[in-house]
């Protein structure tokens, strides 16, 4: 509002006055990002003064329709979480980045894929036998399938199609920022409005709302040398509060994960699992992850490897569990 | 025409790249379908190149260090033991073949065992035929 007194069209004035227009979507997600948001608390209020909410579907009643009707670069900021699974959401992708001057990958799902990417490992056919036929709480005697489109008396009924494959938000549209997590933690949430409200925001494509570093650097546990004899799980295995997961064979993504939340699983007696992603320079957190953890293996011949190995019960998901449809291979090959 | 493999080696330079030029100055014939990349050590090979040469369009890939107990750096292929062995579960996991990959160890007096582990490979990769994971990239969403 610097400006203001030099201002003198109402409608020059009247763009100063106007609020931040915010926007936030769910995609294929599960709402904690969303919920996350009002895990601000009180600082809603703040963010309700700072900006005017235009969309939020999981919040608030705003139709498709109402979105579609704004002129392009209309919404200053929208905060888009979840994967891309569907037509719906794919559409939804490009109206919101037609309409918004800064879009967000919002959340682990939105940046890399997320635990709906774990579907990848997956077919569409695979996936519907399981859902619609053999879960057992499943009753679907006439063997129904969800199908785009389908006639009925009244004419014809369309849904959004179920896509083959998991796709992160910016294998589908241009995005400026991306602000990681599972969900993303409020404190980070709220350095990312104060940057977005002052405008302080760095280059386009950048991390924002977290480290540069690893989660090892904020992870208060006991680090020593690391030698891996065998690998437990949390599950089945008591840890010792104070020292490091990896040196008592609990895998533990730390070493290949973006630091920025405050090691809240470490300090809450859970190894990471990687759902900030990798910091700048991984190209797949994975392959990385695989090159961090085998070389603290202490074993030497192959046999010896391969028991120790051998009590990781799912190497993929253990080692890439949120970034799949961000990673080299993307998903499972047909 | 026949299909020709395209695998890509990956080879530690005091061993196997020397073993390559062995059986290239003892004019040993084998396939030509290895495309070879020198690095300093076995140790040197990151998961990641594996996984980018897939992506690029590789139907196989070869990493090649010294014997266990030879290496140059004296720990360098344990580390790559380790991580080749995460890896091969990893490829599995993918639904890649496991023969498209392959640990390889072969001394720098070794250049007739450098033409079998290339033959060998080819033949494997030949039998399997192309890999489909560029394809599948390609077709990022796979319409009704």
């Amino acid at each position: 509002m610097k400006n203001l007194q030099l201002e003198t069209g109402n409608q020059k004035l009247e763009e100063w006055m106007a609020k931040l227009k915010l926007a936030a979507y769910w995609a294929a997600s599960c709402g904690g990002c969303d919920v996350a948001i009002l895990d601000i608390h009180e600082k809603i209020l703040d963010l309700a003064a700072a900006a005017d909410i235009v969309f939020w579907p999981i919040a608030m009643d705003f139709k498709y329709s109402e979105v579609e009707a704004m002129p392009d670069g209309h919404i200053d900021v929208t905060l888009f979480n979840g994967a891309i699974r569907t037509s719906e959401n794919e559409h939804l992708a490009h109206l919101l980045r037609a309409k918004s001057k800064t879009l967000v990958a919002f959340g682990s799902c939105a940046h890399i894929g997320g635990i709906p990417g774990l579907a990848n490992l997956f077919t569409r056919e695979e996936i519907f036998k399981r859902v619609y036929h053999e879960v057992p709480s499943m009753a679907n005697p006439e063997k129904t399938e969800p199908e785009p489109k389908s006639t009925v008396a009244e004419g014809e009924l369309t849904i959004p199609e179920f896509y083959n494959t998991v796709m992160t938000l910016d294998q589908v549209v241009d995005v400026d920022y991306y602000v990681p997590g599972c969900p993303p933690p409020p404190k980070q949430i709220w350095n990312v409005v104060q940057a977005i409200v002052s405008g302080k925001l760095p280059p386009k494509g950048a991390v924002i709302g977290a480290s540069e570093k690893t989660q090892c650097d904020e992870c208060p546990r006991k680090k020593q040398e690391k030698k891996i004899t065998g690998f437990k799980r949390i599950a089945t295995a008591q840890p010792d509060p104070d020292t490091c997961f990896l040196e008592q064979g609990f895998l533990c993504l730390g070493p290949v994960t973006r630091g920025g939340c405050d090691a809240r699983c470490m300090t809450s007696g859970v190894p990471c699992r990687g759902c900030f992603g990798s910091p700048d320079g991984v190209v797949d957190m994975g392959a990385k992850a695989i090159s961090a953890i085998a070389s603290v293996i202490e074993a030497k011949d192959e046999a010896e490897v391969q028991r120790i190995i051998e009590q990781i019960p799912d190497t993929l998901r253990s080692f890439n569990r949120f970034g799949i449809p961000a990673s080299l291979i993307r998903r499972k090959v047909l | 025409m026949t299909f020709e493999p395209k695998i890509v080696g990956i080879l530690c330079n005091w061993c196997s790249y020397t073993g390559a030029d062995l059986a290239g100055t003892s004019r040993i014939k084998y396939a030509p379908n290895v495309r070879v990349v020198r690095v300093m050590c076995s140790g040197r090979v990151d998961p990641t190149f594996i996984l980018k040469a897939f992506a690029d369009g590789a139907d196989g890939v070869l990493v090649a260090g010294c014997h266990p107990g030879d290496c140059h750096y004296i720990e360098g292929n344990y580390k790559t033991i380790r991580r080749m062995a995460l890896l091969k579960r990893m490829l599995a996991d993918y639904g890649i073949e496991p023969e498209r990959f392959r640990l390889e160890w072969v001394s720098a007096g070794e250049g007739d065992r450098w033409a079998q582990v290339v033959n060998s490979i080819t033949e494997d990769v030949r039998k399997l035929g192309p890999a489909k994971i560029r394809p599948a990239l390609r077709k990022k969403i796979s319409a009704a």
